[in-house]
């Protein structure tokens, strides 16, 4: 599927994307730190990290739609079926509710499933098991049926797929306690956090980004380690700034990170954190960034009432209310269904260039 | 006025076991799998219709059913009296009249099968050995409980028994029963750990018979052979909605040939009809054969739960019902096949009286919980895996689990 830049044909032409598409962050630079020559797209570090996980750990098995004979709707499994056998690959029948609750079952007992709905969309059908069976189980049985499983698949926007299948779960699913919802943005984050969440032993909600699967991020000798692991909880600072935090998580990290760049040139110096972990919430780092830049904006492709925003917003003014020197603002997506219209559809989500008028515009809203 | 006319199937002669291999083809309408059915008459005083002139079972077997019977039966009582005192609070599902169902099936089963159920769960998991105070300690949210008083009623879980659940709403412990038996044929074809398959039996009943989840979970459990039994506890009822007006076929049992199982219809009054079905349903499922239906023909005694005023049941219904209450007609059996005396039955039911009693007291001392347990268990692991080459790194976020709750 072809990926479009972000900044191509946008419908506001008076501030039009002067990056050049190799030195653009969201196709990929060198960035510090990185061994430049290896690179490595977000679908094979998902798919290295499912392949070393199941290596080492013969009780990891992965369930769901396509993941076996058809190499995953994503190609996502791509070789495990091979490598590994259908008593471990396994392809389910179009059932979410009950695949998704036999998983639980399965992880009550101890195996390590992994769980991959096509798009999280579909996992409303089996909502009452990741909700009630998963997260709910080790507290309500006080402390003796845990789930180590975790659930993954594309979450958020596609292109021209009209509203069913264009939601973006993360605020449902970190709204519940006994749950951890996970966000990678590159490949490293891809990586080490899929392996972090095989290993945990609670439920965890991997959530991806269908255009990210095809991006290359450089990635470092460690990163390529098979015991690589992230820490879940802890977000990234993709980008030291002094002027305004900017919280982002999955695909959005990349427009930020090119809002930001477009900023630089303006002179405002932004500050972008990679969220990484939804639930639990880096609460410290992202009031530890307000308090230096005294000014919030998140950013997110869900809806705009009660999302991710709103919930970072909260916990800064909660914690660090006196270091704000201006409202915090929330960048979302429109409060609409998502529309088919490919002009509309670009209108109902956040855009760089968007960000960047809406940035220089806060600037001179709250800035003297 | 029975519900169901009395079906009358006849018993064909059991297919042979097929080997685990072979993939499992459609059946036709003419069985290819094979359909035994017992039939459900009424017990007649003339006890025609159970066995024959010698016991199917041994004298400790008898006794062994007739007290867990018993103590389903003296536990519900209890747990009656204690929620009109107070004592017991929010939603209770009393199974007053269903104890031949648990027991025919539960007690033939090994400490490492499952038992998944449904809120109406006190008695699945006193037949399963989970001891009567932990269960009654649980009802009063107390810490003594088997779930240290988190999950109540509705939720009874046990690791140590193979209890997993307990589930509020209606279909969720199909999937996961699903789960369980998948995860022991996994244990046994991938990690090769045991070689035989742990059996899982799912008790739910006739209102989730309607319900997606349950035919998902009949296709899967099919199509992969796993180590299952589904009983439907076909009680007429879900709350106030007739069986009859919700159902298109309200013959449950044959749902199962659909799917490629075999269905079975029992009199789930009949402690022996159902301990005769449950063995061969288990055996199946040990030696690889897959799963089975059994829908048992029950009836619950007392309401939906307590709160419910029960106005829909008619008393004629109710009173035939009562006619065939397990208890007794177990009992009239041990009498008549010398399997006890009066006097020994007398004393297990003094001795459950002093169980049940005991239960109480020890739940009326258990603590409540400590207000710190507010914010246990939330997660197995609360501090998030992560670690780095050197083994050491993990997320020190000490606000996690912690919120902004004072306690």
């Amino acid at each position: 599927m072809a990926i479009l830049h972000p900044c191509v044909g946008s419908v506001y032409r008076e501030v039009p994307c002067s990056v050049p598409p190799t030195n653009c962050l969201l196709w990929g630079s060198s960035l510090p730190g990185a061994v430049p020559d290896m690179r490595m797209t977000v679908a094979d570090a998902l798919n290295s990290a499912l392949d070393e996980e199941m290596s080492a750990d013969p009780k990891v098995f992965l369930i769901g739609e396509e993941v076996g004979e058809n190499q995953g709707a994503y190609k996502i499994s791509k070789g495990l079926l091979e490598k590994y056998g259908p008593e471990r690959v396994i392809d389910t029948p179009v059932t979410e509710a009950g695949f998704t609750g036999m998983g639980v079952g399965a992880a009550y007992y101890g195996l390590r499933p992994v769980v991959e709905f096509m798009t999280f969309n579909f996992s409303m059908q089996a909502i009452d098991h990741i909700i009630n069976s998963a997260a709910k189980s080790n507290y309500t049985s006080g402390g003796q049926m845990s789930a180590p499983i975790v659930f993954r698949g594309p979450n958020g926007a596609s292109a021209g797929l009209g509203a069913e299948h264009n939601q973006c779960y993360a605020a449902w699913y970190a709204a519940c306690p006994g749950l951890k919802v996970l966000s990678p943005y590159s490949s490293e984050d891809a990586r080490g956090l899929l392996k972090a969440a095989i290993r945990d032993p609670d439920p965890v909600v991997f959530l991806e980004n269908e255009f990210l699967y095809g991006e290359s991020f450089p990635v470092s000798a460690e990163v390529l380690d098979s015991s690589f692991c992230l820490p879940i909880g802890k977000a990234k600072i993709e980008r030291e700034g002094k002027d305004v935090t900017i919280t982002a998580f999955s695909k959005m990290v990349g427009y930020a990170l090119q809002a930001a760049d477009i900023l630089s040139k303006e002179g405002i110096n932004a500050e972008v954190i990679n969220l990484r972990s939804i639930r639990p919430l880096d609460r410290a780092t992202i009031n530890a960034s307000v308090r230096k830049t005294n000014r919030l904006v998140t950013v997110e492709e869900g809806f705009p009432q009660h999302g991710v925003g709103a919930e970072i917003c909260a916990s800064v003014i909660e914690d660090s209310f006196h270091y704000l020197v201006a409202p915090v603002e929330r960048i979302s997506a429109a409060d609409v269904p998502m529309p088919y219209a490919i002009n509309l559809e670009r209108m109902a989500l956040p855009q760089v260039t968007f960000y960047q008028i809406y940035l220089i515009k806060y600037e001179e809203k709250h800035v003297n | 006025m029975s519900a169901f006319s009395a079906t009358k199937l006849r018993s064909p002669s059991l297919a042979s076991p097929r080997s685990p291999s072979s993939k499992p083809s459609f059946p036709s309408s003419s069985l290819r799998f094979p359909l035994r059915a017992v039939s459900s008459d009424v017990l007649t005083s003339s006890a025609a219709s159970l066995a024959a002139s010698h016991p199917v079972i041994s004298r400790d077997e008898g006794l062994d059913l007739y007290e867990d019977m018993v103590l389903g039966r003296s536990f519900e009582d209890m747990c009656a009296q204690m929620y009109y005192r107070g004592k017991m609070f929010g939603f209770v599902h009393l199974y007053n009249g269903q104890e031949a169902v648990s027991t025919g099936f539960i007690r033939l089963l090994e400490k490492k099968d499952s038992v998944i159920s449904t809120y109406r769960d006190h008695v699945h998991a006193l037949s399963k050995g989970v001891p009567a105070r932990q269960v009654m300690a649980e009802l009063f949210g107390k810490t003594g409980g088997c779930c240290r008083g988190q999950g109540g009623s509705m939720h009874m879980f046990s690791a140590e028994h193979g209890v997993l659940g307990g589930f509020a709403f209606i279909g969720e412990g199909i999937p996961i029963a699903t789960g369980a038996a998948f995860s022991s044929r996994y244990r046994r074809e991938v990690l090769k750990e045991q070689t035989h398959d742990d059996v899982t039996i799912a008790f739910f009943g006739d209102g989730t018979c309607n319900n997606g989840q349950f035919f998902e979970c009949l296709n899967m459990a099919a199509l992969w052979k796993l180590p299952i039994i589904f009983v439907v506890e076909n009680n007429l009822w879900a709350i106030g909605m007739s069986h009859l007006r919700a159902t298109s076929d309200p013959e449950i049992w044959k749902k199962g040939p659909a799917f490629g199982i075999p269905g079975v219809h029992v009199d789930g009054m009949d402690v022996l009809k159902v301990r005769e079905v449950a063995k061969e349903a288990i055996a199946r499922a040990r030696s690889g054969e897959g799963p089975t239906l059994v829908e048992c023909e029950t009836y619950r005694f007392r309401g939906h739960s307590l709160a419910d005023p029960d106005e829909l049941r008619k008393p004629d219904e109710k009173a035939h019902y009562a006619a065939r209450d397990p208890i007794t007609a177990f009992k009239k059996y041990i009498f008549e096949h010398n399997l006890a005396t009066e006097s020994e039955l007398k004393a297990i039911d003094k001795k459950i009286d002093d169980v049940v009693e005991e239960a109480v007291e020890f739940a009326d001392k258990s603590p409540l919980p400590p207000r710190t347990q507010l914010l246990e268990n939330v997660f197995a692991d609360p501090k998030g895996f992560g670690i780095g080459p050197d083994g050491t790194y993990r997320c020190e976020d000490p606000g996690f689990t912690q919120g902004t709750a004072q306690v």
